[in-house]
Formats: structure tokens, sequence, C-alpha cells
């Protein structure tokens, strides 16, 4: 029923048709930057903006950073939450890699592979990559995922509806719904400690100093001459997360 | 857990963030936005031939739409803080507008063309019945009880104004469903500007043939004749709607294929192994290639009207079944593979829990029971004019 009204005149839909159109046009104008380009900019004020470096060359997979995590922030044992781990790299001579991290690397690696097929092997340890464009906290859909002005994504837990669009949307896989409070969980680089200036636990108990932390903008910060001496890298770059944690010795099958 | 793991995934990869109350999410909304949109080729678009079928439309709309959030909502971690998304949504997020294009929808366009469409059927009815009835009509008029000829026009014009409103709304509320996992750069099964056009038309091709099936069931139980013209025309649009779906579903494939990124490899193994039998199977060659096929055969080739409503009944249970795998290669599909692209998880659906396949047919009935007590309360064939 009731379509005499518009096939009297089509001119009549034309112009609903465009009026419509204009209104929706006019009223995406009023935010559109903050809607549709997502960007980050460095925080204004002053203060420290903190960004990680891992030494790859350094690391000796030793698995204390993942452990120590672990207990130094309430993550549950199980071998499925992990706010830090490793990643051990075995790389053939006829180029196939073989990924592993069997229990974040908590308990130690071993290399079971002949030497003599190996091509190389080195550690990579994961976190946080404390993105300045961070994808989790732009799927956020109450804003309980933020960033510090410290330059540190962190979770509301008390307002995360536990949605888990955070966890589909990090491409680094740094995020889990921890099974207890049901909320989105993530690697904070210790913000308890940073704040009162002191280092994060993994750093703390690295025993080759393969992860460092620092302030982004000091020059004279160990994370900035270590960036200086160093031809670091982020992973995934093609994504421009703005990841703000740089890798030495990174090498092209780390995903 | 650690068994269902092939290859290499990241520790926090194991299990599944979004089961099978996801898949309905997209699937209930691409109903709610065909439904609709089936509605307005009628009303807007002036294809009288399917008027036997507007209400009906309407009304599945509504009843879908009602529906679509319980199980989003029921999967979240705090239910409880689901109305934090109005409160302080984060408008950078594309899952934080559902609040506001749901309600958008389900305010200003549905319930004002069910409304303006109804009226007068209120009106009337509050006269007619007796007892508790003649209030609930009563009040579903809104206190509006003139029906005069003037008063009917702008109930027609309003109508209609809405419907124009109304298909672009469609538009948004599914091409926005699409949006929520098309955005997501981290994952490359789901990171497609195609995804927002392709779940839109999908939503179509499911939408026609819900209400195409919805029509003759409703027909064989009100045991009256079905309109064979109005039934082939539907057959007919949604022989339409496919074509262009699976075009442009071809075409996205087609581009990943051609480009072969970075994570083609990972995603060629997706599609030959763990999603096989329901992309291949179930949504391509079930639910798009036969469909299409029969449809294809009545518009071509003259067919006794009982065949052609056998034909048009399986295409319909087909194509339903094909979009439900689609929605379910593309949720389940995109959390299979890992993000580091060196290994595969796995995921069982259980038969029991707030995640399990009951609870999930729990859901999907749901708006068949809402959609059932709507056209008792107000049958499209008991209105004025109708019939």
């Amino acid at each position: 029923m009731g379509n005499k009204g518009i096939k009297s005149s089509r001119r009549k839909f034309v112009k609903k048709t465009a009026a419509i159109a204009g209104t929706l046009v006019a009223s995406s104008l009023i935010e559109p930057f903050k809607l549709l380009v997502y960007a980050t900019e460095e925080p204004k004020d002053e203060g420290p903006w903190w960004g990680v470096g891992i030494d790859i060359s350094k690391c000796i997979g030793c698995g204390l950073c993942a452990k120590s995590c672990k207990i130094e922030n309430n993550v549950p044992e199980d071998p499925f939450f992990f706010r830090s781990w490793v990643e051990q790299y075995t790389v053939y001579n006829d180029g196939t890699v073989k990924v592993v991290s069997p229990n974040g690397g908590i308990d130690g690696f071993n290399q079971e592979e002949d030497k003599e097929n190996i091509f190389k092997t080195f550690f990579v340890p994961k976190m946080c990559n404390q993105c300045a464009k961070s994808p989790c906290t732009q799927v956020c859909p109450v804003g309980a995922t933020f960033e510090t002005p410290e330059g540190i994504t962190l979770v509301d837990s008390e307002h995360c509806i536990g949605c888990s669009y955070c966890v589909q949307a990090c491409p680094y896989g740094c995020r889990y719904i921890h099974p207890e409070s049901i909320v989105a969980d993530k690697c904070t680089l210790c913000y308890h400690r940073l704040t009162k200036g002191i280092a994060p636990a993994c750093m703390e108990v690295c025993p080759t100093g393969a992860r460092i932390y620092g302030n982004l903008r000091d020059p004279e910060s160990e994370l900035v001459k270590y960036m200086k001496n160093n031809s670091y890298q982020v992973l995934k770059p093609n994504l421009n997360t703005g990841s703000k944690l740089y890798y030495n010795a990174l090498s092209a099958e780390v995903i | 857990m650690l068994s269902q793991v092939e290859g290499y995934i990241y520790p926090n990869e194991i299990a599944l963030q979004w089961g099978i109350l996801i898949v309905l999410y997209p699937y209930i909304t691409g109903l709610v936005a065909g439904a609709f949109i089936m509605a307005s080729l009628e009303r807007v678009f002036n294809v009288t031939v399917l008027k036997p079928t507007y209400e009906l439309a309407l009304l599945t709309a509504l009843a879908f739409l009602i529906c679509a959030p319980l199980p989003l909502i029921s999967h979240l971690g705090h239910p409880g803080r689901a109305y934090e998304i109005m409160i302080t949504p984060n408008k950078g997020s594309a899952m934080a507008i559902f609040g506001f294009v749901y309600l958008w929808y389900l305010m200003v366009v549905l319930l004002l063309e069910i409304w303006f469409d109804y009226r007068r059927d209120f009106v009337i009815w509050s006269r007619e019945k007796t007892g508790l009835m003649k209030w609930v009509y009563r009040v579903l008029t809104l206190g509006m009880s003139d029906i005069s000829p003037a008063a009917l026009k702008w109930d027609i014009k309003l109508g209609n104004i809405i419907t124009v409103v109304g298909i672009p709304s469609a538009f948004l509320l599914h091409g926005y469903v699409g949006f929520i996992f098309g955005s997501i750069k981290a994952n490359p099964w789901w990171s497609t500007v195609m995804m927002p056009v392709i779940f839109l038309f999908s939503a179509m091709v499911s939408g026609i043939a819900l209400v195409m099936l919805l029509y003759m069931i409703v027909s064989y139980l009100r045991k009256v004749k079905i309109d064979m013209p109005c039934l082939d025309t539907i057959g007919k649009f949604l022989f339409y709607a496919l074509i262009i779906d699976f075009s442009l579903e071809s075409l996205d494939q087609i581009h990943r294929i051609y480009e072969a990124e970075e994570s083609f490899d990972i995603l060629h193994m997706l599609v030959s192994g763990k999603l096989y039998i329901t992309l291949f199977g179930m949504q391509i060659l079930f639910g798009m290639v036969i469909p299409m096929i029969g449809l294809g055969i009545l518009q071509v080739a003259k067919i006794k009207e009982n065949i052609r409503k056998i034909i048009l009944l399986i295409t319909g249970i087909l194509v339903l079944n094909g979009i439900f795998f689609m929605r379910w290669n593309v949720v389940i599909g995109g959390q299979l593979f890992s993000k580091s692209f060196h290994g595969f998880t796995s995921f069982k659906l259980g038969l029991i829990g707030t995640e399990g396949l009951f609870m999930a047919i729990a859901w999907l009935l749901l708006p068949f029971a809402v959609l059932a007590f709507l056209l008792w309360l107000m049958p499209p064939w008991k209105k004025m004019n109708s019939e």
C-alpha cells in the first residue's frame, strides 16, 4: 500500500533522496577526522614517553622475563595466558622456519634439531608493543582501553565489557581475556613499578640486559642511545601501528 | 588444549574469542536488513506484485531486529555493562556505533514505518475488539485516532519518507556490521574493503530468501493459495541478488589470490583445510551455485506451478543455510589461523552451555516466536484493503 505518493512524482523522490544524502554528508563533516583518521599524536604535555628496546642478539632464551611477568602481574599460570613470552626460531638450511614457545619459554628451551640442518636459530621475546596508534585502543567500544600520557596502553578492568574486540584487533597476539575477571588483560610495562621509577619486572630479571626501556623524549636515555647505535626494526611495520617496541637484530622470518 | 594446535600460534590465541553467538549476530542482522530492503522494493520501487509480502517483510525485519543484539550481549564477559556502549562510547570504535545505528533503525525506521502503515488498522481494531485487546490496540494508536482521508494521506506520505530514509539505514546497518570485521587490519581474512559490501549483498540474499520462505509457510498455515506472480518475482530478485553477491565475493577472492600478499600461504591453507567443507561445500556449492542454477532455470524455462514452488522452497532453505555458513567462515575462519601466520588452532562447537549449539538454536528460534506473536497481534491479512 501507499506507493502512489512516490509514483506520482519521481522528481519529488529524487529531491527527497538528495536532501537525505546531503544531510548525511553534512552531518559526517562535524567530526570527520576524529572518526575516520586514527592517529594518536605524541602527547603534548611534558614528562616521559616510554618505549622499549629488545636486543635479540643478547637474548639467551632463559625465559625469566616471562616467568617474572606472571608472578609480578598475577597472570594465570595456564600456558594460554601471557603478557610476555619468548619464541624460539629455527631456520633450516632449506629455508623452512620452525617456531616454538613451550609454556611461553618459562621453562627454557631445548634445541632438538641436528646442528647440521640448522641455518640459524635465535630467541625473540614478545610483549605489548605499546603502539602509539594502537589498534586495540581504536576498537574498544567503551573506551576501557586507553593510552596514558606516558604512552602506555592500559585496560580499565572496571569498565571493560569483555567483548574481545581488542583481542581480535591486536596484530601481535598480546591480549587475552583474563579467566577470572573476564576482562581484557595485557602488558602494562609494569605501570605500577614504572611510575615509582622502578624497572618493569621482565627487565629487572633479564640476565643479559636484552630488554631496556626508556624515555623517547630524552636524547640521553638508554633507549634513544640504543636506537641511535643499532639498526632497529618494529614488528609488522606495514600495519602502521606506531609500535614503540624496537628490536635490534630482528630477522626477516619473525612475524 | 595444546593438542588442538598445528604449527605455531601465539600463546594467547589458543581459544577462539568469538564463537557461534557472534556468527549469529551478523546472520540475524543481515536478515533484518534484507527483509527491510525486500519491503522497500514494494513501497519505494513500486514493485506492486510484491504487495502480499510487504507487511510480512516489515514484521520479519522487526522480529529479527528485536532479537539481533541478544546473542551479542549474552556473549560479553560482562553483559551487565553492555549499556556502557551507549553512555561512554568510543567514537573511533566501529562496535561502539552499533547501539546508535541499532536504535536509529529500530525507533526511527522500522517502528515508525510499521506504525504509519498500521495506524488506521489499529484504530479500526480498537473499535471492533472488546476487553483487553481493545485497550492494547488503543495504546498502539498512541492516541492518534483520526482516520479521515486527509489523515490517512499523511500516513502514506510520512511512511514513504521513512522508507526512503530506511533504505540507506538498512545499508548502513549491515554495511557497518561488515565494517566491524573489515576494519580489523590485524586479520588478513577480515581486512578487506569489500567486506561491508559483501555483507550487505549477502544480507539482501538471506533476507529475500527468508521472506520468501515465510510467505510460503504462512500461506500454507493459513491454507490460502500462494500468489504465484509474487513468489516468482521474489525468486527473480533472489536470483539477481545472488548473482551480485557471488560476483562480489568472487572478486574479493580473485583479488586476494592474484595479489598473494604476505598472508596468502596461511589463508590458502585455511580454505583448503579447515574451511574446505564449510566454504566450498556449504557456502559456495550448496549456498550459491546450486540455488543460482535452480533460480536460473526458473527464469528461462516454463515449469509447472507445483514444481516451481518446490524449487523455490529448496532454494530458499539452501540459501539461508549458505549465508549462515558465509558468516561462519568469516567469524570462525578468521580466528582459526594465527596472526603469526605460522599455524592454526581448532574450534569445536559444544552442544550445551551459553556458547553451545542448543543455545544458538534457541537464539535463532526466538525471532520466529516474536514474529509469530507480531503476526497474531497485527495480521497483515486482516488489514483494510488486504487481499
